[in-house]
């Protein structure tokens, strides 16, 4: 009999139904029971920070809202801000405004999708197909205004590409009203069926003292409790100026993280009704002839968390280096605190609760040959931690500590 | 010689009428749940389109794999859950039935899940393995609630059997359980059973496409795995008539009396009509539905219906449980409410009280 003993590895990818993306997840199993788990990601390397240096400033957004068609608000948004931290350019209220509307709408529609996925994760395809559903209203506004379902990269350097039209706001506000309603439905739906209680509640519990050593953004940190929103710590379009809260729960768990994002469409509901109602009149976009040089930053609260943009300038009319940090990148590596230890069941349930999307995470995995990965995630992972402390130490930046939080 | 011309077209056509009536059930199941989420559905014929796309693609056997069991696997479990059609039908068209025929009605709901625990472990992959785990528990799980169910009923058939008659399921089938306290919880159980029984949500659980991609029968393809979609299909015929038989006072199917004909064969033109027309309106594709719902309750199967729009409605109102959740929900639930069932029949069995 010749038979090894094989360790026992539930593939989750690189194709799998879980989700329609590439990513693999390696679950080492005892029975039911996950024991080890790791992850390879970056199966579709697009080279978007390489592409965008030969992209010219006012040709980017239009790149960056192709990194992720969910989060085709907030990467522009955010590029667009460090362009204009280089630029010293004032936006125009009206776009200011603008902005934030497109950004929340997007945010409503996206939260939607994750309860139809997760809905889908655990085999209840009816609120499955019910979210889907109700996001509809929302992708067609956002088709109206930005003349794109997805991928609207509705800004340019020195305001917005689109105006919302006034005559439009009328109806905004009465697909709003509908998208209200719905949602509290799904919302009650959800906080009182007993079995998805059973499911949810105490699931993939990511503590605070993990989250905040993973450095999970977004409502991943806002369900441990960790209540960092860049909307309200560092305002940028018209968050500043709109009354609203930062949801957060304490549990940590996949049900905390499904009430923080279902809670949190209501408050942006709330934000558009609000931008709008206050909408100033006035041109939506300054014209910008010049990039100087310079380094700028920008960031925005995507609907999966903070999204990070770094762009330096040597005053040509194409960035020399572009950085893009996106959300999923740091929430998913979260698993190895919340998933070990847990059923499979629940494992994949808890993978796909930080709402995990593969076109944040696409790295650079250097290959030799067919298989061989020379530098794979932990190892670029490591070597990117090296970095940053070496830049910490050479700015003689402050040392980080938890209980500022 | 009529008789004799009956029982040579009910032998030819039982197989293939089952299995018809089989997929005409699955593509209700898709429609219903397809209209419950705001989706098209598909047309009438995709269940035969998948089982006739299937038979015609390569059948891949992994290396690794057991080759007998997990090739004869799906064969064993169709002709099981098709002799279990058999004797249903026979019971429920000419009342032929045989002493202890409810034991050999529970052996052979058995052989399905068996069937599929066998294949799937030997498939010999890590997923399927799982997929086995769960559904040896699952089957651990339901198995004694679905019995304990059945002697509910058993003693309140016992009262009306009198000593020296037959306890067959033809003689079980003459009354209805489901109309006393302890028979309908014994029927609710029951159907929660077999609800895992047909692997549906929310006891997906050995199949649960999102953890496992379809678990137990991860490794089977081409002509094997059109064998286990008749099987399911199959089951859908089988499991419900059974309950039916057993809990709801069994089907008196019948053909529409002769003075009925042209009114029978206006529906089933309505019905031909509207399936031609359900591509352009969503009307004509839901009354299409309704109007053969209507022709089943019609010919005597409203009770088939009526079991299988229940098993629908729970499959669409509920996530898919953990696999310790549903032994916790079998055992514990199902089996402390059929204990007290069981005991509630014996004492309506006593003392003559009938609704208990």
């Amino acid at each position: 009999m010749k038979k090894t003993l094989h360790k026992p590895i539930l593939a989750v990818g690189p194709f799998h139904p879980l989700q329609e993306e590439m990513e693999f997840f390696q679950l080492t199993v005892d029975g039911e029971t996950v024991t080890d788990i790791d992850v390879r990601i970056s199966y579709n390397h697009r080279g978007i920070e390489k592409l965008s240096e030969t992209l010219q400033f006012d040709q980017i957004p239009f790149l960056v809202s192709r990194i992720c068609g969910i989060c085709s608000a907030s990467h522009p948004l955010a590029y667009i801000q460090a362009v204009e931290e280089i630029a010293g350019v004032a936006v125009p209220e009206r776009a200011r405004y603008v902005r934030t509307i497109i950004n929340e709408l997007e945010r409503i529609h996206s939260h939607l999708l994750w309860v139809g996925l997760g809905g889908h994760f655990i085999g209840y395809d009816t609120v499955f197909m019910w979210a889907w559903k109700y996001r509809e209203p929302v992708l067609d506004l956002l088709e109206e205004i930005t003349g794109n379902r997805n991928n609207y990269g509705n800004v340019r350097v020195g305001g917005c590409r689109e105006d919302i039209p006034d005559e439009m706001v009328p109806k905004i506000l009465k697909e709003l009203d509908k998208v209200e309603k719905k949602t509290d439905m799904l919302t009650k739906a959800v906080l009182d069926d007993p079995v998805l209680h059973a499911r949810l509640k105490g699931v993939g519990i990511l503590s605070k003292n993990d989250a905040v050593s993973f450095a999970v953004t977004g409502p991943t940190a806002r369900g441990s409790g960790v209540a960092i929103d860049v909307r309200r710590d560092d305002p940028y379009a018209a968050y500043g100026d709109l009354d609203w809260n930062v949801i957060s729960q304490t549990e940590g768990d996949v049900f905390a993280k499904a009430v923080v994002r279902l809670l949190e469409t209501f408050e942006s509901i709330k934000m558009v009704r609000e931008a709008l109602k206050e909408l100033p009149k006035g041109p939506i976009a300054v014209e910008v002839r010049e990039i100087p040089p310079g380094e700028g930053c920008g960031h925005a609260e995507a609907p999966r968390g903070e999204t990070f943009h770094y762009i330096r300038s040597d005053g040509g009319n194409r960035p020399t280096r572009h950085k893009v940090r996106a959300p999923s990148y740091v929430n998913v590596p979260s698993f190895k605190a919340s998933c070990i230890g847990q059923h499979v069941a629940d494992v994949t349930l808890t993978l796909a609760a930080v709402d995990p999307c593969y076109s944040c995470t696409e790295r650079l995995a250097v290959v030799d040959g067919h298989s061989a990965v020379i530098h794979d995630y932990e190892a670029l992972l490591q070597m990117s931690r090296e970095k940053t402390a070496r830049i910490k130490k050479e700015i003689g930046a402050p040392e980080f500590k938890l209980e500022d939080i | 010689m009529s008789e004799q011309l009956m029982n040579i077209l009910f032998w030819v056509l039982v197989v293939p009428g089952t299995v018809v009536l089989g997929l005409v059930a699955s593509w209700i199941v898709r429609k219903v749940s397809a209209l419950v989420q705001w989706r098209v559905g598909p047309p009438l014929l995709q269940p035969a389109y998948d089982v006739m796309k299937l038979m015609g693609k390569e059948i891949l056997v992994p290396q690794e794999a057991q080759r007998i069991v997990f090739l004869a696997a799906p064969l064993v479990g169709l002709v099981g859950v098709l002799l279990l059609s058999i004797m249903l039908w026979r019971i429920t068209l000419s009342q032929t039935a045989f002493m202890g025929d409810i034991i050999v009605a529970i052996y052979l709901m058995v052989l399905p899940s068996l069937a599929l625990i066998l294949g799937s472990s030997g498939s010999g992959s890590p997923h399927a393995a799982v997929g086995t785990g769960r559904e040896m528990k699952l089957v651990m799980a339901y198995e004694l609630p679905l019995i304990l169910a059945f002697v509910v009923v058993i003693i309140k058939a016992a009262g009306s059997v009198g000593p020296g008659g037959q306890l067959s399921l033809a003689a079980i089938a003459q009354q209805t359980p489901a109309l006393s306290l302890s028979g309908m919880l014994a029927f609710l159980a029951a159907l929660l059973c077999v609800q895992a029984k047909l692997g549906f949500v929310p006891f997906d659980i050995a199949e649960a496409e999102t953890e496992l991609g379809s678990g137990v029968l991860m490794e089977y393809s081409g002509a094997l795995l059109a064998v286990w979609k008749l099987m399911q299909a199959v089951m859908l015929v089988a499991l419900p008539l059974f309950l039916g038989m057993v809990f709801l006072g069994g089907f008196h199917a019948t053909l529409p009396a002769p003075g009925h004909v042209p009114f029978f064969a206006a529906a089933l033109l309505v019905l031909a009509g509207a399936r031609l027309l359900a591509n352009r309106s969503k009307l004509m594709d839901v009354l299409s539905l309704l109007v053969f719902i209507g022709l089943c309750i019609w010919v005597g199967l409203g009770k088939y219906v009526l079991i299988v729009v229940l098993l629908i409605l729970i499959k669409n109102t509920n996530p898919r449980v953990r696999i310790d959740q549903a032994m916790r929900f079998f055992w514990v639930y199902c089996g402390g409410a059929l204990a007290a069932a069981v005991v509630l029949a014996s004492i309506g069995y006593w003392w003559d009280i009938r609704w208990l």
